[in-house]
């Protein structure tokens, strides 16, 4: 097992937010997690990180055999979990060519990235500041890639992405999650990424709770058609086998 | 004698500490070149035509114009200014000169205690352009040394004068630099000041004067603050004639020290525009930084405006680059890094990547 969450509760500013998670992700496993706006998806995401104020009040993060409770998020990192955040934050003064720099010292592969996701003239910009939408998206896949996790954290990749760009990121990811080992937790609303990835397993927050599991597609449909109203009727919350 | 010959007779140390203050001892990237050590001048020499460089003492003896000059500028302001000064430039540029190469100062201090007084004059003919830089250094020999700057700028009509200072003193140098800029129409004035190394204290609040339509002036500064020291620094802008700009740009880090950052802009005519920017972090529990942003308009029809932001690192920035596989530490300093961005100074290209490489030095010592 390459991640595995077990009984995982976390409050943020003393209020709870996640209860009682399970997840457990193989190696080269590719999971989907759906669920409605403010119910813990993020919150997940940056308890595996390691971020603070994002500390397990319970339970236990386990990554290739590594306990992470209490691990800097450094050191997180190093173990090999990667993350392509929602709403980056914008550093002003330091170079995204900096941090691609930091990433890979292979030059070649650099450039072939920033060709592909059309970010060459962003390289010498302050990250994140004054990007589009879609920049920002296409920074974010452009450093994991470099960065070359074994687990891809990927937190709605696509979201405000327009359809020719998210075929190109769909492409660059699918190559790039093809290699072995590489596993990823994609968190997604819109589904268009799951056109390009080989995800296995879904699941769906709701309030803090993981409730259900299954085919990705078809429980994409079903929240589409039904909402996630229906995914709470379907058992109580569930344990992700 | 050329400076490389001098340059000989520098020891190590020495000459370390003054090519970090941005002289090139080489002469090769610049088009006249003048150092003071102590109340000693060593060496002045213009490469170029147009361009007349030489110690103010010796200027007051054989040039009529530069008597003409001495004073000038304080006596327009009404303010006292010391005479017991002893050396220090003076630089003509002549007019319609436009000079690619920056022109270079170099003021030491070098024996124990010494109390250095300089009194330097800058005049910019007509449509005349120029880059000057000045570094001002201690030698680790200068315990307990002081230095004391008079500057008078003369900014011609349609003139261009950018002026970079570097500070690179010692945790016990004590300093008060005392500077006036006049400007006449058309022209503009670009200050550039950096101050990266420990200093004791540093007291200074240069004027720029916009006393011609059009004129512009602007005042960007990098601060960087140790502990036990004090950098109380401002700059002032008086906007006196119609149309004319300023800006006000500074950025301090406090790594334990106290830094007032100050800022006055007085609009005295109608029609101008001004800004203000601060922005400070403060890295350490000891450290310090007071922003002093005025402005002062008797009209209405003026836009100023300032900001200020003062705080510590933003934790999301840092857990950014952690998440990225940086160390907190790294982290740290490279936004520090980013946050002393070069390009906050108007800079010459042949200055910029000087400053960029001088600014790594300091900062990863300093971290
Ligand atoms: N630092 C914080 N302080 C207070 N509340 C927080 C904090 N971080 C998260 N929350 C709250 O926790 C809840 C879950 O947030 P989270 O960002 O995990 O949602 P999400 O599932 O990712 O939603 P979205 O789909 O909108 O991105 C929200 O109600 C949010 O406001
Ligand atoms: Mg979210």
């Amino acid at each position: 097992m390459l991640l595995q969450i077990n009984n995982l509760s976390v409050e943020v500013s003393g209020k709870p937010i996640l209860k009682n998670i399970h997840l457990e992700i193989e190696k080269g496993e590719i999971a989907v997690l759906f669920g409605p706006n403010g119910s813990g998806k993020t919150t997940l995401i940056k308890s595996i990180m390691g971020f603070s104020g994002y500390e397990a009040s319970s339970g236990e993060i386990i990554f290739n055999g590594n306990k992470l409770n209490g691990l800097s998020t450094e050191q997180r990192v190093k173990l090999g979990i990667g993350l392509m955040y929602q709403h980056p934050p914008k550093i002003r003064g330091v170079k995204l060519k900096q941090v691609a720099d930091f990433l890979s010292s292979d030059k070649d592969k650099i450039s072939a990235f920033s060709n592909r996701l059309s970010l060459n003239q962003h390289l010498n910009r302050d990250i994140n500041m004054d990007f589009s939408g879609g920049e920002m998206k296409r920074s974010e896949l452009f450093q994991i890639l470099l960065q070359n996790p074994e687990l891809l954290l990927l937190d709605e990749p696509e979201s405000g992405v327009d359809l020719e760009n998210i075929a190109i990121m769909g492409d660059v990811l699918k190559d790039f999650l093809h290699q072995k080992g590489k596993s990823a937790l994609v968190i997604t609303h819109t589904g268009y990424i799951l056109d390009y990835i080989k995800a296995k397993k879904g699941c769906v927050m709701i309030e803090g709770s993981l409730w259900c599991v299954g085919n990705p597609k078809e429980m994409f449909e079903s929240i589409r058609k039904e909402g996630y109203e229906k995914c709470k009727e379907c058992h109580e919350p569930q344990r992700v086998e | 004698m050329s400076l490389k010959e001098l340059n000989k007779n520098i020891d190590l140390k020495d000459k370390d500490t003054i090519s970090s203050s941005g002289m090139d001892l080489s002469e090769e990237t610049r088009s006249a070149s003048f150092l003071q050590q102590d109340n000693q001048v060593q060496f002045s020499r213009s490469l170029i035509d147009g361009v007349e460089i030489t110690s103010t003492t010796e200027a007051l003896i054989n040039d009529p114009l530069a008597r003409e000059y001495y004073g000038q500028a304080f006596k327009y302001l009404n303010r006292e200014y010391p005479q017991d000064t002893d050396g220090g430039y003076f630089i003509r540029v002549k007019a319609g000169k436009s000079v690619e190469l920056p022109v270079q100062a170099c003021l030491f201090l070098k024996a124990q205690g010494f109390k250095q007084k300089v009194h330097n004059i800058i005049v910019v003919e007509e449509g005349a352009k120029v880059y000057l830089i000045t570094g001002c250094s201690a030698s680790h020999s200068a315990n307990e040394g002081f230095h004391l700057g008079i500057s008078e700028f003369f900014v011609h009509k349609g003139a261009y004068l950018n002026f970079t200072m570097i500070h690179s003193w010692k945790e016990d140098t004590s300093v008060h630099p005392m500077s006036i800029a006049l400007l006449d129409e058309g022209a503009s004035f670009v200050s550039n000041y950096v101050c990266l190394k420990p200093v004791k204290e540093i007291i200074m609040y240069p004027t720029a004067v916009l006393r011609g339509e059009n004129s512009r002036a602007s005042f960007n500064s990098l601060i960087l603050s140790h502990p036990d020291s004090l950098q109380d620094i401002g700059s002032r802008v008086i906007l006196k004639e119609k149309n004319t700009q300023a800006e006000i740009v500074s950025r301090a880090v406090s790594l334990g020290g106290k830094v007032i950052a100050r800022g006055h802009l007085k609009a005295e005519n109608k029609e101008v525009k001004a800004h203000l920017e601060c922005r400070g972090l403060i890295l350490s529990e000891m450290g310090t930084i007071h922003a002093i942003p005025e402005m002062e308009s008797d009209y209405r029809d003026v836009c100023m405006s300032h900001e200020a932001a003062i705080g510590k690192i933003n934790k999301e920035e840092i857990e950014y680059l952690e998440s990225r596989g940086f160390s907190r530490q790294q982290a740290q300093s490279i936004i520090v890094r980013g946050f002393m961005d070069v390009n906050v100074l108007a800079l010459p290209e042949i200055l910029k990547k000087e400053i960029d490489d001088l600014e790594d030095r300091t900062l990863k010592a300093s971290f």
